[in-house]
């Protein structure tokens, strides 16, 4: 990668060390905050990661307008109260946000559609950034583009502040689905597959010979109670993450904690029964079907 | 007379699967472990990297603290990678998790900084013939200062440790497990009993 430091024989930010803090967070729930306050919570209820903005995507939904990359002083005050990693979103193609947040030292950037987009065309050459990236999809042609550009990590798109979990299954299925189908594939199919989705020949043949995809891949957007975690799971995610799902709950610690247990024991329909229990109201959810058009999130980023 | 082991990985959250094929690539039987009882099957174990915090509290509500600090008592041997490596240790310089306290260690975690400064190296390794080992360090946590039954297999050029050994305790500040080299694993194998065959 062309950002690549040396220095007493270290090399930082390669590839492998910006796909690999990923792989540290397989298995983990990565929790939306808003606040420093919550971004402890978060952690003591066993958060792999934290998510810092200033709006969880239920209120970016609420309140309309334009949503921007957050404060890098709240930012920061986050970064300050947890020992693990943080991550921050900025609008699609918008490399200078991206820059600002690299420059506080943010531990992971979500190039997000839950954020107004900033670039209709071109999303940021993640490549030439030493912080890695995270970025959504909704099927494998797209997850391939992102990571040709650089994103050391794929999510679900999912549509994020609803509560409602269709869109990241569909999302998932559909990733899972073309994977399947590309094990298949001969060489001449991958070619024309890979016109057909849009994506790299190279990703693609990886993906081929992997079985998966060549990074980690999580589950988001709509995630609310611990039984949406496991399902999310069980389709094939290396783990979750959960924005609104937590904080406009009734109670977060509680809840977070259950979402923690049921993506560890996901298999276990007896544990997470017993996390489920007695976690009081979950966020109020909107149906995804119900979205008027132009109010999908998902449709975002090209 | 050899009876055949069973390696065991922690599987409460982190990159447990690539230990797991790591091990299964040297001819291991191996088993994800959750839940306490699973410990009671398996000859050797492995705490995978992760975030130690999150371990640690799947771990308080799962009722494995004591089993796990149990675990090596008999003699098991147990290998910890990056956030097994801070879980093994006796003291942390944070004031969490709370550490299992078995290595005779004091760690710091995110010693090197944040994500940026995150790397890659080569590392000679005491017991690893060969070529040196390519090291990815993630967070990598800090080795400050050991106890006298603690020897040191490689240290970094300032020095630092990243791996030690306390008898059958193993514990590495990085991930030999993300680079498809599994020496480290088989050294940890050997570490088995005498008449304990993987």
């Amino acid at each position: 990668m062309s950002t690549n430091g040396t220095d007493n024989g270290k090399e930082t930010s390669t590839f492998l060390v910006k796909a690999g803090l990923a792989q540290m967070l397989k298995g983990g729930v990565i929790m939306d905050v808003v606040t420093d306050e919550q971004a402890k919570i978060a952690e003591d209820a066993g958060a792999c990661s934290v998510m810092a903005l200033e709006r969880v995507p239920a209120d970016i939904r609420a309140d309309g307008g334009v949503a921007r990359m957050s404060d890098p002083a709240m930012i920061e005050a986050i970064m300050r109260a947890v020992t693990i990693p943080v991550m921050a979103k900025v609008r699609i193609g918008h490399f200078i946000e991206a820059k600002i947040l690299e420059a506080i030292g943010i531990d992971y950037i979500d190039e997000s559609e839950v954020l107004t987009p900033a670039d209709e065309e071109h999303h940021v050459w993640k490549h030439d950034f030493k912080v890695p990236f995270v970025c959504g999809c909704r099927d494998l042609g797209e997850a391939l583009r992102r990571i040709g550009e650089g994103a050391a990590m794929i999510r679900t798109k999912g549509e994020a502040g609803t509560g409602d979990v269709v869109e990241a299954v569909r999302h998932m299925r559909t990733v899972m689905k073309q994977i399947r189908r590309v094990q298949l594939m001969g060489d001449d199919e991958l070619t024309a597959y890979a016109k057909e989705i849009g994506a790299s020949l190279d990703l693609l043949r990886e993906t081929k010979r992997l079985g998966r995809l060549p990074v980690v891949n999580f589950a988001a957007g709509g995630v609310a109670t611990p039984a949406d975690a496991a399902l999310m799971m069980h389709l094939g995610a290396d783990g979750v993450f959960v924005g609104s799902g937590i904080f406009k709950s009734g109670d977060p610690s509680e809840r977070g904690k259950a979402i923690v247990k049921a993506v560890t024991h996901y298999d276990d329909p007896e544990a997470i029964a017993e996390a489920s229990k007695g976690l009081g109201e979950p966020m109020v959810g909107i149906s995804a079907r119900s979205l008027a058009p132009g109010q999908e999130l998902a449709t975002r980023g090209w | 007379m050899t009876a055949t082991a069973t390696v065991g990985v922690l599987a409460l959250q982190g990159d447990f699967q690539e230990h797991c094929v790591a091990l299964r690539g040297l001819g291991a039987s191996v088993v994800e472990v959750r839940k306490a009882e699973e410990l009671d099957a398996i000859d050797a174990l492995i705490i995978p990297g992760g975030e130690s915090t999150s371990m640690a509290k799947l771990m308080d509500a799962y009722g494995m603290r004591a089993p796990l600090q149990a675990f090596p008592r008999g003699g098991r041997p147990l290998w910890g990678t990056c956030a097994g490596l801070i879980l093994m240790a006796s003291r942390l310089e944070e004031d969490r998790p709370e550490p299992l306290g078995l290595m005779d260690a004091t760690v710091r975690r995110n010693g090197f900084g944040r994500q940026i400064d995150s790397f890659e190296t080569e590392l000679a390794i005491t017991g690893i013939p060969g070529d040196p080992v390519h090291a990815v360090f993630i967070r990598a946590p800090v080795i400050v200062e050991t106890g006298p039954g603690v020897e040191t297999l490689a240290a970094l050029a300032d020095d630092t440790p990243v791996v030690v050994r306390q008898g059958n305790l193993l514990a590495s500040a990085f991930h030999p497990e993300l680079t498809g080299d599994a020496r480290m694993h088989r050294y940890f194998l050997e570490m088995l009993p005498v008449g304990v065959v993987p």
